[in-house]
């Protein structure tokens, strides 16, 4: 009895923990004072000069613009490059995927002075593009990760007994293979988006003057002190995202009773 | 397989191949290319060496020291942690996955930023301690500070390979080892920690390198007065646009990573420990 | 004698430079119930791939109703393979999975829908129509494989160790219930196990093969009754295979006795080897036998007694209805047409050597 109090009293506070910085900027966007030291009173006003603000809604916009784009691209050369990988021999597997782990073990900084110096040497113009690059190249990782388990789970001849049904392998893949590592997939592409709307390290070395994303754009607002706006537009980010997966849970907890 | 398809399936690797060369193998070459040549393209040791003058070795020092205390913190806060999800058969993995994950949907530069809203003078915390009259904590703009950010950002990398290597035991192991004769503290230290290393060391590995390489925690919590290597090289490339003596500190950093690496590789020879 | 549907021509296949099938050559006549049996690695998964079209051949044809088919997809091959762990679509329902063929090939859904119960009547699962592959026990989806295969009125059903992951009185009752199948269906099933007991208890034709090569065709009681090699009396059933020699027609000695046997052309003081099942040799009173020897074990196993007799520095595993007990000194007999004689092979590598019928 003691310990199972200790134990929930111990999870509460790693929750805290995790939680008090959001719950505090969450807070900070009902702040009618402009500065986060002093409680100016309740009020909606960020919420609203928020979408007058072209800045920020810019920085918004290629945000989610780059996560799409980058996701997209990279949960489709991940799925494709995992069933290559798939069948590969032994060694050229195990090549692959210590290249495929760079990016997830190599330090930040170092993946994106790489990406930098590349794409100064390649003379590339410093945008969108050059960010968008280096967003898909980290995301492919994260997709690869959470599909190859799922095909290494599956049976083997699944695959084959479609084939020997009459299936020709583009049938057999999309009607066989592709539903039983479709939640690998998903995960997959979840996994990248969210990677690639936080990322500030990356971005930040390989964006060009004039092109933000909100990091990089809170970024060069730390010394002049943050707008409210953007306490106000996190919140709403977050508390859509929470709302989206709460509704995404509770649906398969239902349709297995 | 019949041969034919064999080969096309191979040939579906093709676009990661070509991606990976070029963006993950080509840049890393780039780095050591810039680092072991001067601004005449004449090879040198100076950027790597460069390490060793004073400012630099300092920056590396204090960044050793304050990742390794995050990356030790993490791992005492983790695996208790773990081990109490675990034991909670309610809890779906994708659920735990997702409590973590969550944060990040908040930035994280913002996420840094509210800890000092919290940690100020007459922050949350400290109205919080002096209504428990309780001296009040002045750690803003100090190593703790830059700790703790280290520990708040990362202790998710930590709790999650651990979470997947002990949910892996199988139950009759541990049933196994109490029915030899084993109390509870043997079951742990001679059954449920070696059957997690895996997990630990990629827990390790996920918190240590992004803390040992930050600059951005120590710039946003550490008053800008603490430098740590990352914030060196970050600035060798941003404002003293020297190249390659930012390439040559990097060479450093990436020992550091490779012996990480090769750590990994040693003790999680199946991907136990997975992150995801 | 039914006429010949498939023929293997001179196949030879390796994988990173081990040869696997070794210029084999066989041919599968229509309806017959024919098995591929050997050990682990013997080659016989690799001979049904073939013959299902996921794997090409390195050399060698593949001949199907008059027809080469050595280099057609598996999906537009008239045969149809019941996999190891049934690879049934986790993802679809039962109907689902046995519709999936049908579906491809266009069928009306009347006809479709006539199908599916006509196959679940036939493996005995009818209403099973709704539930998921999951929701079935190992024994039920192995039923469902099998109909999901012969919906699709293959002229030949391959089966690859269907029943390996069942157990033991599930895996006798499947052996009965294929064997109707076949006779109901009226096609060819090429069946490949290593378990010589199912081969034995089904088959028409077993293939005996080891380290790519076939050692042995024939019908089970050939087979079992006269291996043709050490390889084949070892690995089907118990059997004694002892040293010889052949000291002329019938007669051969054995551990320095002399036994009557019934095989001839085997030369004068040629060393051999003679092959005898346990159950063959008769035990008796010391003064009766042949040969004498102790008893060192005994083990009751229902039908019989297996026991060790220790005679001339041989252990003969023996099994008899009599019992005697552990310390007894017997007399051990063979009657001249149990005792199978065998050339011996020249090295380890002749072993494996192929046999062609």
């Amino acid at each position: 009895m003691i310990k199972t109090t200790a134990q929930k009293i111990y999870i509460v506070l790693i929750f805290i923990f995790l939680y008090a910085p959001i719950a505090t900027l969450m807070v900070l966007s009902f702040n009618a004072s402009k500065t986060r030291a002093k409680w100016g009173g309740f009020t909606l006003k960020w919420y609203g000069a928020l979408f007058r603000n072209d800045d920020i809604m810019q920085a918004l916009f290629n945000t989610l613009l780059i996560a799409l784009i980058a996701s997209v691209v990279s949960t489709l050369i991940g799925t494709v490059a995992c069933i290559a990988i798939m069948n590969l021999k032994k060694r050229s597997r195990a090549v692959i995927m210590g290249i495929t782990n760079i990016p997830m073990l190599n330090a930040e900084i170092v993946t994106g002075i790489s990406l930098m110096l590349l794409f100064i040497s390649m003379g590339l113009k410093f945008g969108l593009g050059t960010i968008l690059l280096s967003h898909i190249t980290f995301c492919i990782p994260y997709v690869i990760l959470s599909v190859m388990p799922r095909m290494k789970q599956m049976n083997p001849y699944t695959y084959e007994a479609a084939l020997d049904l009459g299936a020709g392998p583009v049938y057999g893949f999309f009607k066989v293979v592709f539903p039983e590592i479709l939640p690998g997939v998903l995960s997959g592409f979840l996994m990248a988006f969210t990677m690639s709307i936080d990322d500030f390290i990356i971005t930040h070395f390989t964006k060009g003057a004039g092109v933000d994303t909100l990091s990089t754009k809170i970024y060069t607002e730390v010394k002049k002190g943050i707008k409210p706006e953007m306490y106000a537009l996190s919140t709403i980010i977050f508390m859509t995202v929470l709302i989206l997966l709460l509704l995404v849970n509770r649906r398969p907890a239902e349709k297995k009773k | 397989m019949n041969k034919k398809p064999v080969s096309k399936k191979k040939l579906l690797g093709t676009p990661y191949f070509i991606w990976s060369v070029l963006f993950i193998i080509i840049p890393l070459c780039m780095v050591f290319y810039y680092g072991l040549t001067d601004k005449s393209g004449a090879f040198t040791l100076d950027n790597v060496l460069a390490i060793a003058l004073p400012e630099h070795a300092k920056a590396l020092w204090i960044a050793l020291g304050l990742s390794l205390i995050a990356t030790a913190i993490c791992l005492l806060l983790a695996y208790p942690l773990a081990m109490i999800l675990c034991s909670k058969k309610t809890g779906q993995q994708s659920f735990i996955v997702l409590i973590f994950i969550l944060p990040m949907w908040m930035n994280f530069l913002l996420r840094t930023l509210a800890w000092q809203t919290l940690l100020e003078k007459t922050g949350v915390i400290n109205n919080i301690l002096g209504f428990f009259h309780l001296p009040p904590l002045s750690i803003i703009n100090t190593p703790y500070a830059i700790v703790l950010g280290m520990v708040y950002n990362f202790l998710p990398f930590m709790v999650l390979p651990i979470y997947n290597a002990l949910s892996k035991i199988d139950g009759n192991v541990i049933n196994a080892a109490k029915d030899l004769g084993a109390n509870s503290l043997q079951v742990f230290w001679k059954v449920t920690l070696p059957l997690s290393i895996p997990g630990i060391i990629s827990g390790i590995t996920m918190v240590f390198i992004p803390a040992l390489t930050t600059f951005v925690i120590s710039k946003l919590l550490g008053g800008s007065k603490i430098l740590l290597i990352g914030n060196v090289i970050e600035e060798e490339f941003t404002q003293a646009s020297n190249w390659h003596l930012g390439s040559g500190l990097s060479i450093v950093l990436m020992l550091f990573i490779i012996v990480n690496m090769v750590l990994t590789a040693v003790f999680d020879k199946d991907g136990e420990g997975s992150f995801l | 004698m039914n006429k010949v549907l498939i023929d293997l021509k001179n196949i030879s296949k390796s994988f990173d430079g081990q040869m696997v099938l070794d210029d084999l050559n066989l041919y599968i006549r229509e309806n017959e119930f024919l098995t591929l049996l050997g050990p682990s690695g013997c080659g016989k998964t690799t001979t049904l791939r073939i013959l299902g079209g996921f794997e090409t051949p390195d050399t060698g044809t593949v001949i199907f109703d008059g027809r080469d088919i050595t280099q057609l997809p598996p999906n537009k091959r008239q045969l149809n393979t019941v996999f190891q762990r049934y690879a049934l679509f986790t993802h679809m329902t039962i109907a689902e999975n046995i519709a999936f063929g049908l579906k491809i090939k266009n069928k009306s859904k009347a006809y479709i829908d006539d199908k599916i119960k006509y196959a679940l009547k036939l493996v005995n699962l009818e209403g099973y129509e709704k539930r998921m592959p999951d929701s079935l026990s190992g024994g039920q989806q192995q039923r469902i494989a099998i109909a999901r295969a012969i919906v699709n009125e293959p002229k030949v059903l391959l089966l690859d160790e269907p029943l390996g992951a069942l157990d033991l009185k599930l895996r006798q009752d499947m052996q009965y219930e294929l064997i109707r199948l076949k006779n109901e269906l009226g096609i060819t099933f090429i069946y490949v196990t290593h378990d010589q007991e199912e081969a034995l208890t089904m088959s028409d034709t077993i293939v005996v093969m080891n380290q790519g090569y076939i050692q042995q065709i024939g019908s089970p009681e050939k087979i079992y009754n006269e291996p043709e090699n050490a390889f084949v009396a070892d690995f089907i059933g118990d059997s004694n295979i002892i040293s010889s020699t052949m000291i002329e027609d019938k007669l051969v000695e054995i551990l320095g006795t002399r036994f009557p046997c019934v095989d001839t052309g085997f030369g004068t003081n040629k060393p051999v080897d003679a092959v005898i099942r346990p159950e063959d040799v008769i035990l008796s009173s010391p003064a009766n036998g042949r040969m004498k020897g102790v008893v060192t074990h005994l083990i009751f196993k229902g039908v019989h007694y297996e026991m060790e007799v220790t005679a001339n520095g041989f252990e003969w595993l023996v099994h008899s209805t009599g019992m005697f007990p552990v310390g007894t000194e017997v007399g051990l007999d063979v009657d001249p047409y149990n005792i199978q004689i065998m050339h011996k092979p020249a090295s380890e590598d002749e072993e494996a050597v192929g046999v062609n019928e």
